[in-house]
């Protein structure tokens, strides 16, 4: 066992002592750029591959779900389907609208996957691994998240179809709304670390009492604002059962109804790559980051407790997709500002109640209470409002 | 409680992915290449020529009445008649087509040509293995591919042709027994023996 500890460290820090390496063979002006450049290439790998087992995953997974095989043709048990799927979109046509503005319909899938990519530059998927350590990580995060509403809008409007207007409509209606209670329900952390530093977030995190962590998720406010980000997330992501920008049984696939090609795979790649970056950051936030689960495990390299809990997410967010049906539009938004909104409110004033009371069970009691009567209270006050009728259509009379 | 429904659907898919793995009654796909499902006798893909006997051209009972071609709906069927006779199945000079083609990319696989046929000569074929890397000739189908015999009629639609070939016997009967009685009239009317009546049936 003693053994085991000591190859645990390097290990551990592998990546890191590898790219020192590499580094130290060239100039010291050089090292700064290369660094940069090494870093990014291996989240671009790491997370491209990643995307493309999650490709495999969901359709395996979905298809067990609804008692199917799923992909099982290329390669033992289907494994190597993620490769045929890419080569068929490498060499499928590409078609442009005629009455398409080429030039924003070319930039929208750039600059989605780019946005999508930029969030990982403050995720550290391991211990010392992040690419930069900004002071205002979070913040940076979900400024640049942002920016994949204004892809998605260029694409929508830029196709020149009313389908992709109308995905796109829906998109920037739904991620705007959701996009409040996601920033919202962030804030409790922040309060709590006094930082906005994904690194010190982690490290704060990375503590244990006796063999339990101290993750934020282990409290009221912390679980609380969990659940809240992961629907909120879940949205933001446009994945099931928020995928109404893509409806395909409505609208055929919403704002990328026009793309077709790589440029679909593009589109494909960037919604992915946002919903493991906001997975990515929803384990920074509440579950630990690279922190093991039990203080025991800590020997486990860093880096792999970081994708193992992105995969339980991913799973999890399969799951969901493969249980829940579309919601409607009224639904959507009564969710985001009835339930979301002032519950990520109160949750700031519960985070602050546990941040000034003495720690012991009565903050536990009172902390919980403020989290879980409001939910309930708030629900079925939205459950009462509901009245079923007749429903009459101005237009179809 | 809140999300109660939730938390029973997840549930629901969860035995589902769990039980996929355990019993094999669950996954209810059929493996199509290796596996095929038994055939419905109703099945129905396309139209095809029945003939009779060994000899396709021959025993072709379509005798290129165009009503197929005037009742398809998407008009996949092409028909040119032939300029001289042969006999059809009875034994009776008719018109065949010279050239009978369908489209069968264009089929949408209604039926209304076997049904309206009056010779039985269009059925629906179930064959439906039909892809093809060319799109247009590969889908346009001529008389010789079209043409299948009562035999292979007999074996994908069992009842319906069984129906079909006693029609068609009582048929040949009715007229055999006419054109007897119409020769044993002339005989009788003339009573020198014309021996090429005899020989023209």
């Amino acid at each position: 066992m003693i053994h085991l500890v000591q190859l645990a460290q390097p290990l551990d820090q592998i990546f890191v002592i590898a790219k020192r390496w590499l580094l130290s063979y060239l100039p010291a002006a050089l090292q700064p750029l290369c660094s940069a450049v090494l870093s990014v290439a291996a989240i671009l790998i790491a997370f491209a591959t990643l995307f493309a087992l999650t490709t495999l995953l969901e359709r395996k997974g979905l298809g067990r779900m609804q008692n199917r095989y799923g992909p099982n043709r290329v390669g033992p048990w289907g494994i190597l389907q993620p490769i045929a799927d890419g080569v068929k979109s490498l060499t499928k046509e590409d078609i442009v609208p005629i009455t398409a503005d080429h030039v924003v319909h070319f930039l929208a899938p750039v600059l989605l996957v780019t946005a999508s990519f930029m969030g990982y530059a403050v995720l550290p998927i391991g211990r010392n691994m992040v690419l930069v350590d900004l002071n205002a990580g979070v913040l940076f995060f979900f400024a640049v998240g942002s920016m994949m509403e204004l892809a998605v809008f260029m694409a929508g409007w830029s196709s020149r179809s009313k389908y992709s207007l109308l995905g796109a409509m829906r998109a920037i209606a739904q991620m705007i709304s959701y996009e409040v209670p996601l920033v919202l329900a962030s804030i409790v952390v922040i309060m709590q670390a006094g930082s906005l530093s994904t690194v010190a977030i982690v490290n704060m995190q990375a503590a244990y009492t006796g063999i339990w962590p101290h993750w934020f998720v282990f409290t009221p406010w912390g679980f609380a604002g969990f659940v809240l980000f992961m629907v909120a997330a879940t949205a933001e992501s446009n994945r099931s059962p928020f995928d109404l920008p893509e409806g395909e049984s409505e609208i055929i696939a919403g704002y990328y109804t026009e793309y077709s090609g790589f440029k679909f795979a593009l589109f494909f790649l960037g919604e992915y790559i946002g919903m493991f970056a906001t997975s990515g950051m929803a384990i920074t936030l509440f579950l630990g980051g690279w922190s093991a689960p039990f203080a025991f495990l800590t020997w486990v390299p860093s880096y792999v407790w970081f994708f193992a809990k992105l995969l339980a997410i991913i799973s999890v967010f399969i799951w969901i997709r493969g249980t829940l049906p579309r919601l409607r539009m009224d639904q959507l938004m009564n969710l985001a500002w009835e339930f979301m909104l002032p519950m990520t409110l109160l949750n700031l004033l519960t985070s602050g109640v546990w941040h000034f009371m003495p720690g012991g069970s009565l903050r536990w009691f009172v902390c919980s209470t403020m989290v879980v009567v409001p939910c309930i209270l708030l629900s079925r006050g939205l459950k009462h409002k509901k009245k079923f009728q007749v429903r009459t259509y101005h237009y179809s009379e | 409680m809140v999300g109660e429904g939730i938390l029973k659907g997840m549930a629901e898919t969860a035995r589902n992915f769990f039980g996929s793995y355990v019993s094999k009654d669950r996954l209810t796909t059929v493996q199509y290449p290796e596996q095929r499902d038994p055939r419905i006798e109703s099945a129905r893909s396309f139209p095809f020529l029945v003939y009779d006997g060994v000899d396709w051209h021959d025993g072709m009972r379509c005798v290129a009445c165009q009503i197929c071609e005037k009742e398809c709906p998407p008009k996949c069927i092409y028909i040119e008649k032939s300029k001289d006779k042969k006999p059809d199945a009875n034994g009776k000079p008719q018109f065949y087509p010279a050239i009978f083609d369908i489209d069968i990319s264009v089929c949408m696989s209604c039926q209304i040509c076997a049904e309206v046929c009056p010779f039985d000569a269009i059925k629906m074929d179930v064959d439906y293995n039909l892809s093809t890397d060319d799109r247009f000739g590969g889908l346009l189908f001529d008389k010789q591919r079209l043409s299948k015999s009562n035999e292979y009629y007999n074996a994908i639609h069992p009842t319906e042709a069984s129906a079909v070939d006693v029609r068609l016997a009582a048929e040949r009967a009715r007229q055999e027994a006419k054109a007897k009685a119409a020769a044993d009239a002339k005989l009788a009317a003339t009573t020198p023996a014309q021996p090429e009546i005899g020989g023209q049936r």
